[in-house]
């Protein structure tokens, strides 16, 4: 059980996909101006990476060793029009603001990187739990991207009107810049420093 | 005619600059972004794979999955919009391969500068991405191949200008927490905001 809870939690913050592992950071910055689009992607990630790990580690001893590339490649995709397609149908308006990206979690490195360096080895439930403890760690960083960048740049969460607008007569003077690709850098770049100086036995060698 | 490729071919390098505008590539865009040499390398890699994969699936596109795009074979109603992903990715594996063995065999010089960072193009997002920019913009095959080299030559700036601002990066006291990763984030964010004064840019 022990095992379970560690292949759970350990990648949320003692080895984040993004900050630690340097992996799926292309969508990460990308859907993050608004939190409501960070919200879907985190579980069209979380679906796509669980499933994808249960599918390849239960068919890993019988795949050949120097074609399982274009094997997981084919049964990431089929997994990614499924996430698009039930987007597609249920939330049109949120997958017309995520555009391109949700079909680039098929290049998400995080997901090739878990089947190759987890599930190849593991056994089916095992590298399920993983998959859905990586797309924590991953939901966990755009989260927190997403509700800072909606937040100072828009003074909304959700849609809601959280700080007042000084165009409308209150005092939140709305930083555009948070609206903006560059603030997701900055973001990104600070938190890794909040963890870092949490937990030094991340920080990397000079 | 030629204006608009003019004006599409700037755009897509310098204000819809795949890297620093759209995010995509990031993973290899950090990771090699430690030396100037290698990420010249990449940035070659990417651009002959970005202009040989865009057009391809254009002409797919246009010829195969579109809606009534299959009437020639008698099948008018037949939309295959939605296998899109899996055929691109399949073409661009496809063409990284083809690729890999003909530079192998007929310029090793290159094929040996370019090394590992030849495969691994498959999984950059910015190849899948110029892809499905072009789908959605819905480009004609000609506008496919310039929005291809540029968008190309774009992530190859990118990703050249980051590795010398790293490599000047060495000589400097950068705090413990911030030391790799998170130093690497701070300085594209200042690039990307150098970026933004190209946008409103009208040829």
């Amino acid at each position: 059980m022990k095992k379970y809870k560690d292949v759970l939690f350990d990648p949320i913050f003692n080895n984040n996909p993004i900050g630690r592992q340097i992996l799926g950071i292309c969508s990460a910055l990308a859907v993050t101006s608004k939190l409501e689009t960070s919200i879907v992607m985190s579980m069209a990630v979380i679906f796509v990476l669980s499933f994808s790990n249960l599918s390849v580690s239960m068919i890993r001893k019988h795949i050949p060793n120097n074609i399982r590339i274009i094997v997981e490649m084919t049964i990431i995709a089929s997994l990614v029009i499924i996430a698009d397609q039930i987007i597609k149908a249920y939330a049109f308006d949120i997958s017309k603001q995520l555009s391109v990206y949700v079909g680039l979690i098929i290049t998400n490195c995080i997901i090739m990187g878990r089947a190759e360096a987890f599930a190849l080895q593991n056994p089916p439930v095992v590298s399920f739990i993983d998959g859905i403890g990586n797309g924590l760690g991953y939901s966990f960083v755009l989260l927190v991207v997403g509700f800072f960048r909606e937040l100072l740049g828009s003074g909304q969460l959700l849609g809601y009107q959280v700080l007042k607008l000084s165009t409308d007569g209150g005092w939140y003077v709305q930083n555009g810049l948070f609206l903006l690709s560059p603030s997701a850098f900055f973001l990104i770049g600070f938190m890794i420093w909040v963890i870092r100086t949490w937990k030094p036995e991340q920080v990397e060698e000079e | 005619m030629f204006e608009e490729y003019l004006s599409l071919f700037i755009r897509s390098i310098f204000i819809e600059n795949m890297a620093l505008a759209f995010f995509l590539g990031m993973c290899t865009f950090l990771a090699v972004s430690k030396r100037v040499e290698t990420a010249v390398g990449l940035g070659i890699a990417v651009v002959v794979v970005q202009s040989i994969t865009v057009p391809m699936n254009n002409l797919i596109y246009h010829n195969l999955l579109k809606e009534g795009a299959l009437g020639w074979l008698g099948l008018e109603d037949v939309n295959l919009t939605f296998i899109g992903l899996v055929t691109y990715i399949g073409v661009i594996a496809a063409m990284v391969q083809i690729l890999e063995m003909t530079l192998d065999k007929f310029v090793p010089r290159l094929y040996n500068a370019l090394g590992v960072f030849l495969p691994l193009i498959t999984v950059n997002c910015a190849i899948l991405g110029g892809t499905l920019f072009m789908v959605e913009r819905t480009y004609t095959f000609g506008e496919s191949v310039v929005f291809g080299v540029g968008s190309g030559t774009g992530f190859a700036l990118a990703v050249i200008a980051l590795a010398g601002i790293t490599e000047k990066m060495r000589y400097s006291n950068v705090p413990a927490g911030l030391r790799g990763l998170g130093i690497t984030f701070i300085t594209v964010g200042l690039m990307a905001i150098a970026f933004m004064i190209f946008s409103g840019i009208q040829l």
